[in-house]
């Protein structure tokens, strides 16, 4: 077997065991890298000299006899908003195109840590904004699927890398469905765990109150692993949760025996795709047949996720990149006779479309005179939407619907309808806004061979039951061992 | 002309003197070299995030207390966004609908009359960061040792009528904050300055006129001036039929006048929301009730046991419990010589006199309180005289040397013997017999010169208790 087709855990192992040196497993990887990348385009740079370094120290150590940390030796990638101390940190923005922060964030030195490589910066949607990486303006990053297909997103970059095996894992960052919606366009583990489980401390911001970091991998496993890495509190992040630290692993029981899962039938018989349909129907009769009970539940409001989403998200990223002025780092326009003709073209030329129509529409829904209309009444819908969840688990563990309502769709098909692309998010979008954790795994693919995700979703903090739902449906299926032919 | 009756609301800004910036670690120290006391955090790079330094939040609770506030159990911090080169997020974190305290009040006294202002809000913030514009190559720099700085603002109620009030309702706050010891309150580095809003009405209208605001005034005088001239421009605007807009404006302490920056129409939307980067602040009932009992003696009490337990006049005592500096030498100074009344005097004469001629403050002078206290009792117990004391405390205050040592010094110590000033006095009497003409003819002045010239002869040694009582027995003999 090709070592690139290794999980975290077995490389892990097998590093560690020394079956293998740290540098075989870069030399192997970057000429899968050098084969594969140009048909993908899922980084934006890769940090080869930064990588070997880290190998060489890394494998001295281990080779002293030091315990180099559960991911010792591993690499991953980091989706490109997360800022890493001396390598370019773009956010797929011509406004950043050139930014090198100087400092790290926490889950990157909490990867540090546990010993993982970063082998380069996965290719986004620009800030984070965008369902399909099309809004990159650094690259197309393409389907590993089918390369006239879109990878999702915004996390797309980090998706494909893993599905083509040009990773072993990324992170990426989850405002809308980040992170499970290319997941399941490109068939693999995404994770997007409870708001303030994760630091976000160094992730640039979108929406805070709605981001989070996660891990995107090839086993749920990994999931947990890398979940075990980057969870905890943090003091430089005061949204950060102050709990006992957690051993994610413990939760990997192949079991859902009398687990009830929760089906919110009303919220997704619109819109739903025949195929991903079925899909859905199968895997609640595998789960059904592993001992689970199927309960109704309904989620009332769970259909006024997008507008609220398109209200706080936009309030919040109108605001945050308010930074973004062309003054101290970042994008400067060349000529300019004044302070605010400095600010307008630098910004005019910096940001995209999709950016700059979220900048105007948070701008606007936060006007004197409209406040109250839009973002307070965002909020509003918003402590309905969290009061449905809670709900909702007062009669299921957990919650099982599609990742999303399409599969993959073909480049430009929805870049000239807005309104079309947000739509893909419906099945996403509720649960950033009520703060949960979920999961995508890999649970079928459609007639035109494309992936289908399955999503999970529990309680706040409650990872636990999630990862062994997810874990257990990935076990007893076998949708995770097709790999795309590249 | 009709009559006019001003309307004036102050909106202070006190710098806090905590150790470290409001949101990250970076020392909040004044005049380094612009850019040193910045990092990822204060300077708004992408990703990085605040978290709020609790000191901030014990330091605005305790202004609160002390101002009579309703302290907020629960209250949050907001941004206000605008785009300026010395506010790196693009947006300020401040206090928007929910602040830490609000509802109290301040008790002044000018000419005598008593009167409380209201207060109705305090609430936290960061400062800015500051522009320099480079007059030789034209360039705006920018220095963020500023920026994030913790502040608070502190909005009276429009209760102010004149000038004299104003300046009084800020000496008392900056007077409080001196206290608590929550900011250093150097007016000139604009630790601590305030936005004035005016408006005037004819005497006798119920509703307010349009009123302007005056921005980032950081003297006494300036608040005093800018009250002034902006009262007679607004009546003259009135009285010539004119219209007053609702404006910001911004006072030139040069030129000793203001002009107006930017109108109603052109102000700015900071289209305020709550910061999603900080947690909301929630407050115990026993956090609250610990930090009223640690508040310190503030200077109304103060000045009251300074009367009962002193006896100083009111006056007196207003003058020393004004500033927490003189308060706490002046008490020192008490407990050494025991002497409150000629402490008070020379706390407020001689002392007020060099501090201020050497623009000092009391806590940077040369002189300890105890050297201070024992100076005073040299008088008491007549080793020197109150004359030859004035010539010792000018020394001390430029060398900070011991009072004693300078008296043995210079040999300054009091001649209390008799004989030897009877023999001085009998002298003097002999030269000057034109004197004791005009002394027996009625002229007092006689004996004022006749003692000048003891003293003199005595090169100021001679206990003029003395020097009077030997005198006047020879005089009326």
């Amino acid at each position: 077997m090709e070592l690139y087709h290794l999980t975290v855990s077995s490389l892990a192992k097998k590093i560690k065991e020394k079956e293998i040196t740290i540098k075989e497993v870069l030399d192997n990887l970057y000429t899968r890298i050098e084969a594969v990348e140009q048909k993908v385009d899922a980084y934006i740079t890769l940090t080869k000299e930064y990588a070997y370094e880290r190998a060489k120290i890394l494998q001295e150590r281990l080779d002293a006899g030091e315990d180099i940390g559960i991911m010792g030796g591993v690499p991953i990638a980091i989706k490109d908003n997360i800022c890493t101390n001396g390598i370019k940190t773009t956010c797929a923005s011509k406004m950043l195109e050139n930014f090198v922060p100087f400092y790290n964030a926490t889950v990157i030195e909490k990867l540090e840590n546990a010993g993982a490589i970063i082998i380069g910066k996965a290719n986004m949607d620009e800030f984070a904004m965008g369902s399909s990486t099309e809004n990159s303006a650094i690259k197309k990053t393409k389907n590993p699927w089918d390369n006239e297909r879109v990878p999702g997103g915004s996390s797309g970059g980090s998706a494909a890398a893993v599905s083509s095996e040009i990773a072993y894992c990324a992170l990426g960052t989850d405002t809308g469905g980040s992170i499970r919606q290319p997941a399941s366009f490109c068939s693999v583990v995404g994770l997007k765990p409870t708001y303030g489980l994760v630091s976000r401390y160094g992730v640039v911001a979108y929406a805070s109150s709605l981001d989070q970091v996660g891990p995107i991998t090839k086993s749920v496993e990994d999931a947990a692993l890398l979940l075990n890495v980057i969870a905890g509190n943090d003091k430089k992040d005061s949204t950060s949760a102050n709990l006992e630290k957690k051993d994610y692993l413990q939760s990997l029981i192949n079991d859902i025996q009398g687990k009830k899962l929760g089906v919110p039938k009303k919220f997704i018989e619109t819109g739903l795709n025949a195929d991903v349909k079925k899909a859905y129907e199968d895997a609640l009769q595998t789960l059904e047949d592993l001992g689970a009970e199927i309960v109704d539940i309904s989620l009332d409001y769970a259909k006024y996720s997008l507008p609220t989403y398109y209200i706080i998200a936009t309030a919040e990223a109108s605001s945050n990149l308010g930074r973004y002025d062309g003054i101290r780092y970042g994008h400067r326009a060349k000529n300019f006779d004044s302070l605010e003709e400095l600010y307008v073209k630098s910004r005019t030329e910096g940001f995209g479309d999709e950016v700059k129509r979220r900048i105007m529409l948070g701008t606007y829904v936060l006007s004197a005179g409209y406040y109250d209309a839009y973002y307070k009444r965002g909020q509003q819908v918003r402590t309905l939407i969290i009061e449905d969840f809670k709900k909702a688990f007062e009669t299921c563990d957990a919650i099982v619907i599609p990742t999303t309502p399409n599969t993959s769709f073909k480049f430009g098909e929805k870049t000239s309808n807005p309104i079309e692309m947000y739509l893909e998010d419906i099945f996403t979008v509720p649960v950033n806004i009520a703060g949960l954790p979920a999961i995508s795994v890999p649970g079928g693919f459609d007639t035109k061979g494309m992936p289908i995700g399955m999503q999970f979703i529990s309680k706040a903090f409650d990872e636990e039951t999630l990862l062994q739902i997810a874990y257990t449906f990935e076990q007893n299926t076998n949708f995770h061992e097709s790999k795309p032919t590249i | 002309m009709k009559e006019y009756e001003v309307i004036i609301g102050l909106e202070v800004h006190a710098e806090l003197s905590t150790n470290t910036k409001a949101y990250c670690n970076c020392t909040t120290e004044f005049g380094a070299d612009p850019n040193t006391h910045c990092c990822p955090i204060c300077t708004g790079m992408p990703g990085t995030l605040p978290v709020l330094n609790e000191k901030v939040v014990e330091y605005a609770i305790k202004m609160g207390l002390a101002t009579h506030c309703t302290i907020a159990q629960f209250s949050k911090q907001d941004r206000k966004n605008y785009f300026y080169p010395d506010t790196p997020k693009a947006y300020q974190i401040s206090q928007y609908d929910l602040p830490l305290c609000k509802n109290g009040h301040l008790d002044i006294e000018v000419e005598g009359n008593k009167k409380t202002i209201g207060i109705t809000r305090i609430h936290i913030e960061e400062d800015a960061g500051k522009l320099i514009h480079d007059a030789y190559t034209g360039d705006t720099l920018v220095d963020f040792n500023r920026c994030s700085v913790p502040l608070i603002e502190i909005v009276s109620e429009p209760d102010i009528r004149n000038a004299k009030e104003a300046v009084e309702y800020m000496q008392t706050l900056k007077s409080i904050l001196e206290y608590l010891d929550i900011c250093d309150c150097k007016m000139q580095e604009g630790s601590l300055r305030c936005d004035v809003n005016l408006s005037v009405r004819p005497v006798g209208q119920k509703e307010f006129g349009t009123r302007t605001e005056t921005k980032n005034l950081n003297s006494f005088k300036a608040i005093q001036n800018l009250i002034e001239s902006e009262t007679k421009r607004q009546i003259e605007v009135l009285e010539n039929g004119g219209t007053i807009y609702q404006e910001t404006r911004r006072y030139d302490d040069a030129k000793g006048e203001s002009y107006a920056m930017r109108t109603k129409e052109d102000a700015q939307d900071y289209r305020y929301f709550p910061e999603p980067d900080l947690v909301p602040i929630v407050l115990s009932e026993e956090y609250i009730s610990s930090l009223k009992n640690s508040l310190p003696e503030l200077p109304h009490v103060k000045k009251d046991r300074y009367m009962s337990e002193y006896g100083l006049s009111e006056y007196d005592a207003s003058i020393l419990t004004m500033s927490i500096h003189t308060a706490n030498y002046f008490e020192k100074v008490v407990k050494k010589c025991n002497n409150p009344k000629i402490a008070a005097n020379w706390m407020m004469g001689d002392f007020a006199r060099m501090l201020n001629e050497s623009d000092l403050q009391i806590n940077e002078c040369n002189i300890t309180e105890e050297n201070m206290a024992s100076l005073i009792q040299l008088i008491d117990d007549g080793t020197i005289s109150s004359k030859i004391a004035k010539t010792v405390f000018e020394e001390m205050f430029i060398t900070g040397k011991e009072a004693s040592k300078i008296v043995k010094e210079k040999g300054l110590i009091q001649i209390s013997d008799e004989g030897a000033i009877q023999a001085i006095v009998e002298n003097v009497v002999a030269n000057n017999p034109q004197s004791i003409v005009d002394y027996k003819a009625g002229k007092d002045r006689a004996l004022g010169f006749l003692v000048g010239q003891v003293m003199k002869e005595s090169k100021g040694k001679a206990n003029p208790g003395l020097v009077n009582k030997l005198l006047l027995t020879i005089l009326n003999k």
